[in-house]
This record gives C-alpha cells, structure tokens and sequence, in this order.
C-alpha cells in the first residue's frame, strides 16, 4: 500500500455515481446515482436480480467505464484523473467471463498470469498451492484449459486472478458454476483477505454466499434499494415467512403448491422438504390461511435472506406495475 | 411405468483419464432426475453420451428405446439439450432464434408458426419476440434456451447447468416449467449445483470423480448420508470456534452456513440442551438463536465426496 492511502479511512467512494447507455428513446439508466462508502477490510456484497447495474458499476470502480455523472475514488485516487495509474496499482477486477488461453495448459495459464503481474517467490509458490488446493486442480496442472469442465474453467480463472493480492479486489459472480466444497473454501480465502486488510466487492447470484458478506447492498434497476448488514436487513423484513404442514389428505402437496403458486396472496413460495415455504405480506397470512384450509396449516418461520429479496423484488416489480398502469 | 433412459456400465476416457466409469442407472418417463457431482465429476460428459453427441469408451444407453452408439442421429432427434455454454445467437430477436432451431429439425411455413408462437406461450415470452435476445437479462436468456431445447416436443430433456449464475427469483420462475413440462410428461434430466434445486428432483444421482455414488430420493439420501440431528446456531464468534465446536462428545460435524453455524450430533450420546450450553461455555462466544434444522443436499454433498476420498485412499494404502 502506498504512503497516501493507508491513512484514509474509505477505501472505496462513490458520490452520486450514475452510467446511462444508449440516448434519447432507447437511453437506459444502467446505474442510477450512487453514493457508497467502503471501508478498509470490508467485504461487501452487491446483490440484485439480472439487469440491476451490478457489473456496471464494479466496472467504474475499477476504472474501465467512465461514468456519466458522478464520482468514485479507490483507495483514494479517482480513476479517471490524473491519478489512473495509481488507481489501476490499487485495484483488480476479476471479470464475470474470463478468457484463459485454451490452448495452454492449467499450469502454463497461471505461470502466464503470474508473469503478467510481475510475480515470483516464496510467496507466490504458496499462494498458488493454496489456490490449486481449493480449487482441486492441483492434479490437473497438464490439462490443457480448453479440455476442463465448465466449473473447473471457471475456478481456474478465478485463482489465475487471486495470484496477485491487490488493495481492492472486485469480484463479478466469481462463484458460478462452481460447486459447493469449493465455494465454501473460496469464501474462506476472501475472508483471510480481508483479514489483512484487503478490501472486497463482490457480486453473487447464492443467497448464502450474500449472507457471507459484511454488508450488502441489495439493488434494483440501478438502484439501491437496501443496504446495511445482511442479519439486520433479513431482521427488518416486515412480510410473513410460513411453513405450510399438509393436511393427511391425497395429493395434498401438490393441490397446496398449485394453489400456492397461483394465488395473488404469496409473494414467493418454494418446497421445504416434505412441506412448503411460503412468503407473504402479514395483512394476508389470515387471507392464506382461509384459502389453505383443508389441506395444511400455516406456523410462522425465521425468515432467510432469500426470503428478503423475493420479497423486496416483487414488492418493486408490485410498484412500477401500478405505476405503469397509472 | 417405462423407463426413458436405461444406462449399464456407460464409460469414457480421454487418453488415459477415466472422465466417467462404469455408471449404471435409469430414469423413468416424466421423471425430473438429478445429477450431482463436484466440478469435473463427469456430469457433462455422460450427457453428451447420452446426448448422442460423445461416443462412449465403454458400456450401453438406450434413450427413448435407441441405442446412443448405433443409432446417435435417431437420439439427437428425440431429445432437447440445453448445453452448459450459451447457445443461442445474440444477434437474433427472440423470435428468430426459435424459427432457427425449428428450421434444423426440418420445419417450415404455418407448422413452423404455429409451434414459435406455442413455445413463446410456454416459456412465457410472447411480448418479447421481436426483442433483440442481446438485450435479454440472463434469466430471460436461459428460458429463450429451454423453449428452443423443447422445441420439436422431445420426450426427454437434458438441461446442463441451466440456471447457472441466474438470481433467485428467475430460478424459482425457470423450475415452475420445468415442473410443468415435467408433469406433462416429459423426461428432465437435469444438472445444477444449487442444492436448493435438487430438493425439486423426484431422485438424485451423485457422482464423485466420475463413478456414481448413490442414487435416491432427496429424503433418502439425507438419511442415508447425514444420520442425526443438525441444530442452526447463531450468534458471535462461531465461526472462529468451530474447531472446537468439532470437538464436543457426541458432535459428529460443524460447518459454517450462510451467518451461522450447523451442528450435528448423535443424538444416543447428546442433546440440544447439552450441546449449546458447551457451546456457550467456549471463550469468544456468543448463541442468539439456536433452531433445528433439516440436513439438506449440501451435506450429502459433502459426505458422499469426503466417504469416497477415504475410500480411495484407503484402496491405495
Ligand atoms: N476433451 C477432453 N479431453 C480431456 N479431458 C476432458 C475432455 N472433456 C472433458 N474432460 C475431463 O473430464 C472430466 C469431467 O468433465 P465434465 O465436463 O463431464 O465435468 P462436470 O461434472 O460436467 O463438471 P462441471 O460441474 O464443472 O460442469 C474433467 O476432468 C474434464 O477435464
Ligand atoms: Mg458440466
């Protein structure tokens, strides 16, 4: 890190940051007005349904997209000043597609990008190790990368990225496709990360991976419509979170789940082993409960994050259709 | 019932890597079957066998009652697949899209027509037709490729990883098809590494470098896999402690999940009581909530991959 950083509180700043595409009738606000405060060591999460400006805005914060209104600052310096270069030192994006060459093999592709970021030593021999056990390529060095699986491409990717430990490093969906051993691990590594004091924003579709981070900001359209720590945002949640027990009645699961599922009640429902999870706003749950009789009763259930932005997204969905309508 | 795909001693190696080895299973018509495994397990390479896209080294499937190594054209054409790569253009609208796939499997003028319009219905897409699929959100994305997979009416699909980084709410809306397709009849045969998503599953298969380990109910195999009782603890410190956590008399297990902690224990030999209060005893730690939870498809994950290690550490030793 450098002198003139590591005296600042803020790692990441944004203020008032926007990025529209397009213009005029086809003029799309990717990301809104944005104004974040990212403290040093935070690990913070961006969660949102496709099209929220997730990427968008991690690609501004890592200098690659200027932004049509607004500011950011990393570690201090703006990106897309006089200060860049410093910027780029501090900061490293691991994009959501990666392209590693195909035709080198999984150890040629990190040696490669080892080299690209000016690597060698002890300490690279170790970080590497580590990487190669998480993401079990170890006994695959000679396997060219064209011929891995899906997942295992991926984490590959990943680790060639994580080779280099930058001040901030922002993570697109690094998690997709991958499978849940690995998953576990490589949030144990981001959590080493920022233990020393790395700062980390990453962007997952995994509710329990959003559940992992410090805080979270939960967005929408380009906005954020939420944000603090996610215990205390899945707290806050104000809708009732049910579990249907079934009725000792023939096809009782399925007429519950078909009525469920169809019912203007629930905001979001899903099978919970044997029985049903439902969501719904509280001024319906007696409404619910009517419309279940005969095939199963309904106990209230701790909510999940999960349940948190089923219900903060139809709520939003909810809104803009009536705004339209009006 | 009949049986949709009946595989016996299916293998195949690349060079001298084994990818997939000597699996045996079948799948009944309109049953939605799971296949887990680790990354590399093997997942897509047995359904590009059965597929009819991959030759096997070894072994036999019969799919929809052709046989995949004499008769792979006749299996192409009697299955959708939905590859984990993306396989739709970009630079064609919705519609289009579905017109291209339905002029590869031979049809044309109104009959072409008539089933775009069907399969924008299905997949719920008839107001986006003519939208750019470049301009489509991930989600939307998956569910453009399903409906070209169902395109001619296959009486078996094969759907590799296909919500794969799609959030939440797209995933719920994208496995109501999947259960409607499925409860008219279809064969889903269907890979994901979202264990939410297996608890769908009528039976999972779980494959662990390459040999399939087992093969049952969700229920079943929790049973099977993670014997005892799981209590959800959270509160300060837990993560940090869980070393000791694994330690305590009776605890067979102690992994971190999402903000809290699982704890499983035998219950001949403890009991909730006991154990939180030993937890509650270790220095640094604070339980706010304690819950007891159901074991699910993670830890079966977890267990079968570990039990097969052992195994083969134990078969070199
Ligand atoms: N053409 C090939 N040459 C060499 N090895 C290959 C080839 N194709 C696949 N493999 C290997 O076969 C193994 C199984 O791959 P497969 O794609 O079936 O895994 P998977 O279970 O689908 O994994 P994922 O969850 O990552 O998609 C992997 O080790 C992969 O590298
Ligand atoms: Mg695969």
């Amino acid at each position: 890190m450098t002198a003139s950083t590591t005296s600042r509180a803020l790692s990441i700043e944004t203020s008032a940051i926007g990025r529209d595409f397009g213009s005029g009738k086809t003029l799309n606000r990717a990301v809104g007005a944005l104004s974040l405060e990212i403290p040093h060591g935070e690990l913070f999460g961006l969660i949102g349904p496709d099209g929220a400006g997730k990427t968008t805005l991690l690609r501004m914060m890592a200098g690659l997209l200027p932004p049509t209104r607004g500011t950011v600052r990393v570690e201090g310096f703006d990106p897309f000043g006089k200060e860049a270069d410093h910027a780029r030192d501090v900061v490293g994006l691991v994009p959501q597609e990666h392209s590693l060459y195909g035709d080198l093999t999984v150890g040629e592709n990190l040696d490669f990008f080892a080299d690209l970021y000016g690597l060698d030593g002890e300490e690279l021999r170790t970080r590497r190790e580590r990487l190669m056990s998480i993401t079990r390529l170890g006994t695959f060095l000679d396997r060219r990368a064209a011929q891995l699986s899906g997942g295992m491409y991926k984490k590959l990717a990943v680790a060639c990225a994580l080779l280099h430990q930058p001040d901030v490093l922002l993570l697109d969906e690094p998690t997709n496709g991958v499978d849940p051993p690995s998953r576990r691990e490589l949030w144990e590594l981001l959590y080493e990360f920022v233990d020393q004091g790395m700062t980390i924003v990453v962007t997952t579709p995994y509710m329990d991976e959003a559940t992992r981070c410090h805080r979270v900001a939960l967005m929408d359209r380009g906005e954020i419509i939420a944000m603090d720590a996610p215990e205390r945002l899945v707290a806050s949640l104000d809708a009732a979170v049910l579990e249907v027990s079934l009725a000792s009645v023939p096809n009782a699961r399925e007429r519950a789940t078909a009525l469920v599922e169809s019912s203007e009640l629930v905001i979001a429902s899903a099978p919970l082993g044997a029985s049903l999870r439902v969501v719904v706003e509280s001024r319906n749950e007696a409404a619910l409960a009517k419309a279940l009789e005969g095939l199963g009763t309904l106990s209230r259930t701790a909510p999940s994050f999960e349940d948190l932005f089923l219900t903060a997204i139809a709520r939003r969905e909810k809104t803009a259709a009536t705004k339209e309508a009006a | 019932m009949t049986k949709s795909i009946v595989v016996e001693g299916l293998g195949r190696r690349f060079g001298d890597f084994v990818a997939v080895r000597d699996v045996s299973f079948h799948v009944q018509k309109g049953e939605i079957f799971g296949y887990l495994g680790a990354n590399g397990a093997g997942k897509s390479t047995t359904i590009r066998m059965l597929s009819g896209l991959l030759a096997p080294s070894s072994g036999h499937a019969r799919v929809a009652g052709h046989d995949i190594s004499k008769a792979p054209d006749k299996v192409k054409a009697s299955i959708g697949y939905m590859s984990q790569k993306f396989s739709l253009y970009l630079d064609l609208t919705v519609r289009e899209n579905l017109e291209f796939f339905g002029g590869i499997y031979g049809r044309w003028g109104r009959a072409l027509d008539r089933r775009v319009e069907e399969t924008l219905e299905s997949i719920g897409m008839r107001e986006l037709a003519s939208t750019s699929t470049a301009a489509l959100p991930g989600g939307l994305r998956q569910r453009l490729a399903l409906g070209s997979a169902l395109f001619h009416q296959p009486p078996i699909v094969f759907l590799d990883e296909p919500t794969a980084g799609v959030d939440p709410a797209s995933r719920r809306e994208f496995w109501k098809l999947i259960r409607g397709i499925s409860s008219a009849g279809t064969t889903v045969f269907v890979t994901t590494h979202y264990m939410d998503e297996a608890e769908y599953c009528a039976r999972i298969g779980l494959m662990v470098a390459g040999t399939l380990v087992a093969l049952d109910t969700p229920a079943a195999l929790k049973k099977q896999w993670v014997p005892g009782r799981i209590l959800r603890l959270e509160g300060q410190g837990l993560v940090r402690a869980l070393p000791a956590v694994r330690g305590l008399g009776g605890v067979v297990e102690a992994q971190s999940f999402g903000n809290g902690v699982h704890v499983r224990f035998d219950p001949a030999r403890t009991g909730d009581e006991a154990i939180v209060a030993s937890v509650r005893a270790l220095p640094a730690v604070a339980v706010h909530s304690v819950e007891a939870v159901e074991a699910n498809l993670e830890d079966v994950f977890l267990a079968a991959a570990d039990a097969k290690a052992e195994k083969a550490i134990r078969g070199a030793a």
